[in-house]
């Protein structure tokens, strides 16, 4: 079975460093040329070693998706560097920045509106491999399929529809067009939350078999504290577009110190002790 | 085939209920062809009373019915009483004009449509999408026949352009070549009216379904994987956009005859505009009922031409499963 590392070696390779990243969106207000400036991210500093998971928690509107936006390069930061493998994401462009792309992908939360419905499951999984132009059109089918193979689904749904599979079937789907490029990093922002117990499980350990076999570094946006302590090496927590404490999961989950950090714990410590009332928890 | 069968037999069922539609509705409308001629102190009631005889104007409805369905059946469309010729033959040498015109027209308008819809979509926010949408708004907010008058008082002045008819007097002594340029150049101005009053409405569709597609997270999964702008629009935005666009194209091809009538009037051109108010203005029944037949057929042809076209574009419609997402 899987089991996980607790801290981070220093020792590790740097795959991403994000440095004072900034990001603010400008909202229409009524009147003429009205516009209100919302700071999404301001000044988030952090980084992510090969083979580590760093979680990045915060409640709704703290600006998880906006760092891991910026960090999948859907989002150009105000300000900061992102830099994936000692490469400036915001110097490059072009073919140099399709190249580096290849080295982190995301994973969406709804995996099943991030694939194109006319696509089949090979289409999809080997999409990839198209925009990078790797291989021709048998190559990448094989990959497909050994790709599907390695995220627990069976080559012969290769020719289905991506709609016509289940939400946790998709999920793998989703993982296995990440992994196609063979990255460093994957970006999972909320990825887990719109699955049952049962296949949030599975495509847990799914992901943790995967950083085991290939040292893949995980930034992993999740409000779910329980499953951030099952997959997470180092938690970051966001509040008001800003980190406000960082550090290992041991650490922060027995001595928090801003109060933002403690009211999200004191919460899912009650939902956890409610469902122990309930007799549903271990 | 059992589908197509349906198809057919609907089709049918709905040309019957058009022409009794339009044989209840003209015989509730006042007057008739002969009113004029009961007017003139020249001709007696009994040779306007034989004159209806003739054509079986004093006969029931129901009787009237079944003869135009047996003229139908011939494929004559009824008999006009202003021209004294079978129906059809009128209306089709007309129609290949009127279609020649709306077929130039729909081309042009798809293809600009299509491109202006898809580029200001694609550069949203750009000076270049604010000009297209404030062309658009303003094209969409003008009446046609306020297009049409402008653009006739230009030409006018201008006399760049020939105005009225559809070819010069001198035609039948052009060359080949010339033939087709001198026909081209009396097309130029009905041409310019219909792309105008049309393609503000293709603009603002194609750009508000490519820009709802842009902002699809399966659009923006791509993104994330690094895909150039040209395989973005064209292998997952347009595929999936493109629905809506050939609704409307199909309700294009509908429109082909009866879209351009005011404009063939307001331009002289002699399509199936000019033809039609004269029948209804004359109460020439028979001619008005055969251009609208005419038109029903088109509207059938549009229909069939867009779903085939769905069901070529869309893998749900295809599979029947549109209706379960």
């Amino acid at each position: 079975m899987t089991s996980k590392a607790s801290a981070t070696s220093p020792a590790k390779q740097l795959v991403l460093r994000v440095n004072g990243l900034t990001k603010a969106y400008r909202r229409r207000r009524l009147g003429w040329r009205s516009h209100e400036v919302i700071v999404a991210a301001r000044n988030v500093v952090f980084e992510i070693g090969a083979g580590e998971t760093l979680a990045l928690v915060g409640r709704s509107g703290s600006g998880k998706s906006t760092v891991a936006r910026c960090v999948a390069g859907l989002e150009k930061p105000d300000a900061g560097q992102i830099s994936v493998s000692g490469a400036m994401i915001g110097e490059l462009g072009g073919c140099d920045l399709r190249a580096l792309r290849a080295n982190f992908q995301m994973i969406f939360q709804d995996p099943g509106t991030s694939m194109n419905p006319r696509f089949t499951a090979a289409e999809v999984v080997a999409e990839p491999l198209v925009i990078q132009r790797i291989g021709d059109r048998s190559t990448r089918r094989a990959r497909s399929l050994e790709l599907m193979q390695e995220v627990g689904l069976a080559p012969s749904f290769a020719d289905r529809k991506a709609a016509e599979f289940s939400g946790g079937q998709q999920q793998r789907l989703a993982i296995a067009r990440a992994l196609a490029l063979k990255p460093k990093l994957l970006v999972l922002d909320e990825a887990l939350s719109g699955l049952d117990l049962s296949t949030e499980a599975q495509i847990v350990n799914l992901l943790l078999d995967l950083q085991a076999a290939h040292s893949f570094a995980y930034l992993f946006i999740s409000h779910d504290l329980a499953l951030v302590a099952r997959l997470a090496d180092r938690i970051a927590f966001m509040a008001h577009g800003e980190i406000v404490e960082e550090g290992s999961i041991p650490s922060i989950l027995e001595q928090p110190e801003h109060p933002e950090v403690r009211v999200l714990l004191a919460s899912a410590r009650t939902a956890q002790s409610t469902l122990a009332a309930l007799g549903f928890a271990p | 085939m059992k589908r197509a069968a349906h198809r057919a037999l609907r089709v049918v069922l709905l040309l019957f209920g058009v022409s009794i539609l339009c044989f209840l509705f003209t015989e509730m409308a006042p007057g008739s062809f002969f009113d004029e001629m009961r007017l003139n102190p020249q001709i007696s009631p009994e040779t306007v009373s034989a004159l209806r005889a003739r054509y079986g104007l004093d006969q029931p409805l129901v009787v009237r019915y079944g003869r135009w369905l047996t003229s139908v059946a011939r494929g004559d469309l009824g008999f006009s009483v202003a021209y004294n010729v079978p129906v059809a033959p009128l209306l089709w040498t007309r129609a290949l004009n009127t279609l020649l015109l709306t077929t130039t027209v729909m081309v042009l308008t798809w293809l600009l449509g299509v491109s202006l819809g898809v580029w200001s979509a694609a550069y949203r926010g750009h000076w270049f999408d604010r000009i297209v949408a404030t062309a658009s708004s303003l094209l969409i907010s003008i009446p046609e026949i306020v297009i049409a008058l402008g653009l006739l008082a230009i030409a006018i002045r201008w006399r760049a352009i020939p105005i009225g008819g559809m070819m010069s007097l001198d035609h039948d002594e052009l060359s080949a070549w010339a033939k087709v340029t001198d026909v081209a150049r009396h097309l130029l101005l009905p041409t310019a009216i219909l792309v105008f009053a049309g393609v503000a409405i293709v603009i603002r569709h194609v750009r508000a379904s490519v820009v709802e597609v842009l902002d699809a997270p399966h659009v923006r999964a791509s993104r994330s994987l690094g895909i150039g702008r040209v395989r973005l629009l064209f292998r997952h935005v347009l595929p999936v956009a493109a629905n809506p666009a050939i609704s409307l194209f199909g309700f294009s091809i509908a429109s082909l005859l009866s879209g351009s009538l005011l404009v063939e009037v307001a331009t002289g051109w002699p399509g199936l505009g000019p033809l039609l108010l004269e029948a209804t203005l004359s109460r020439d029944l028979y001619l008005v009922i055969g251009g609208i037949i005419f038109s029903a057929l088109f509207l059938v042809a549009g229909n069939l031409a867009a779903d085939l076209l769905l069901i070529a574009f869309d893998p749900r419609v295809r599979k029947g499963t549109l209706h379960a997402d």
